[in-house]
C-alpha cells in the first residue's frame, strides 16, 4: 500500500438526504429558531426568514449582503435553510407581484420592530392597497404628530418591506420620499398597485 | 463579533465531519453519528463563545459520538457490520477493507490516517484538530502506513 492507494479512497461528502433529515429532526426537537428560503421577484432576489410566530424578515439580498448574520446577532444563531417553511409567504408574494393579491394574510413576527416603530408600522399596515399616505399622516396615526422624522426613520428600518407597505408612505405634497433599498423599488411597487398619487 | 448562522457553520463543516465519521464507524452508522453530532452542536450553539474554535469544537463532538457508537457495539454486531461495510455499494471493497483496518490502529495513527486521507487535510490542519504538532502527525502517519502495509500483505497471503 502507498499514499496513492489511500488518496484514492477519499471518503464521500455528506449526502443531501442526510442533511435534510438532520434539519427535520432539529426542527422536531425545537432547535430551529429561524428558517429561511429564497425567491426571485420583480424587485430582485428576496430572502424570507420565518420564526414559529411568523415572517420576521424580508430582505432584498442584492441590497442587504448579510441578512442572516444580522438575524443571528439580533434574534438567534439557530438559523437553517428550510424553504418549505417559507412556502406560504412565497405564494402570497408571487400572487401579489402578478396582481392577483391585494392583501397579505401570512402571520408576521414583530420581534425586530421596537418602541415607536411598532406604532408607525402598524399605522402603515392600515394603508390599503393602491392608496398612499404621508410621513406626517403616519406620525399622526402613530399618536405622535410631531415625530415626523422619527416616523421616517422607523419606516426606513422596516424589517418586512412589501408586506408592511412602507412604499405607500410619501412626502407631503406627493414627493416620493425615500426607500432604504433604492427608490426605484418604491416606484415599481406603486406602479404595480396603480397607486393614485 | 457574533456566531455565524448555524446553516453557515453546518455548510462549512458537514463534509469533513461526515468523512471523519465514515472512517471511524463505517458508512452504516455514520449518518446516525452525524445527526447526533450536529443536534448536540445545535443544542449548545447559542451559549458558546463567538470566538471559540468552532471547527475543533464540532470535530471533538463528532469523535466522541463515534467512540460512543463503537463502544455500544457487541462483538457480533462488529462482525456483521464488517460484512455489511464490505458489501456497501459504491464504497468499493478495497476501500471498506482499508478503513476497517484503519479502525484497528492505535488512536494517534488512526486519527492521522483518517484526517489526512479520509478527510483530505494537511498534517498541520490535522494537528490543529487533534493536538500536537504537524511533525508528530507526519510521524504517526508513517508508522500507520507501515503497520497497514504489513496487515495488507499478511491478508493478501493468507
Amino acid at each position: 500500500m502507498n499514499e496513492a492507494d489511500l488518496r484514492a479512497v477519499r471518503l464521500p461528502a455528506a449526502p443531501d438526504n442526510v442533511l435534510d433529515r438532520l434539519v427535520e429532526r432539529a426542527s422536531k426537537e425545537g432547535l430551529v429558531d429561524i428558517s429561511y428560503g429564497e425567491m426571485d421577484s420583480p424587485l430582485g432576489p428576496l430572502l424570507l426568514a420565518v420564526t414559529d410566530v411568523g415572517l420576521v424578515k424580508l430582505s432584498y439580498t442584492d441590497y442587504d449582503p448579510d441578512p442572516l448574520g444580522d438575524l443571528a446577532a439580533r434574534i438567534s444563531p439557530r438559523i437553517v435553510r428550510r424553504a418549505a417553511r417559507t412556502d406560504a409567504v412565497r405564494r402570497e408574494l408571487d400572487e401579489y407581484f402578478t396582481g392577483e393579491r391585494r392583501e397579505f394574510t401570512v402571520p408576521l413576527d414583530w420581534t425586530l420592530v421596537r418602541g415607536y416603530g411598532v406604532d408607525v408600522l402598524r399605522a402603515t399596515v392600515a394603508i390599503p392597497y393602491g392608496h398612499v399616505s404621508t410621513y406626517r399622516n403616519v406620525a399622526i396615526e402613530a399618536g405622535n404628530p410631531r415625530a415626523i422624522r422619527a416616523a421616517g426613520t422607523a419606516l426606513g428600518r422596516n424589517p418586512i418591506p412589501v408586506i408592511i407597505p412602507c412604499h405607500r408612505v410619501l412626502r407631503t405634497g406627493g414627493g416620493l420620499g425615500g426607500y432604504t433599498s433604492g427608490i426605484e423599488r418604491k416606484q415599481l411597487l406603486l406602479d404595480l398597485e396603480g397607486a393614485n398619487r | 463579533m457574533s456566531l455565524p448562522p448555524f446553516q453557515e457553520f453546518l455548510d462549512q463543516h458537514k463534509d469533513d465531519v461526515y468523512r471523519l465519521l465514515v472512517a471511524m464507524v463505517g458508512q452504516d452508522e455514520a449518518e446516525d453519528c452525524f445527526q447526533e453530532t450536529f443536534l448536540s452542536a445545535m443544542r449548545a450553539y447559542p451559549s458558546i463563545r463567538a470566538d471559540s474554535n468552532l471547527r475543533a469544537w464540532v470535530h471533538t463532538i463528532a469523535r466522541r459520538k463515534a467512540v460512543d457508537a463503537l463502544r455500544g457495539r457487541r462483538p457480533a454486531a462488529v462482525l456483521a457490520d464488517h460484512q455489511e461495510v464490505l458489501a456497501a455499494p459504491g464504497d468499493g471493497e478495497a476501500s471498506a477493507d482499508l478503513w476497517h483496518a484503519v479502525r484497528g490502529l492505535p488512536e494517534k495513527q488512526r486519527l492521522a490516517i483518517t484526517y489526512r486521507y479520509g478527510v483530505g487535510l494537511t498534517s498541520a490542519e490535522t494537528a490543529a484538530l487533534t493536538g500536537g504538532s504537524g511533525a508528530a502527525v507526519r510521524q504517526s502517519t508513517r508508522e500507520a502506513l507501515r503497520r497497514l502495509r504489513s496487515v495488507y500483505v499478511e491478508e493478501a497471503h493468507s
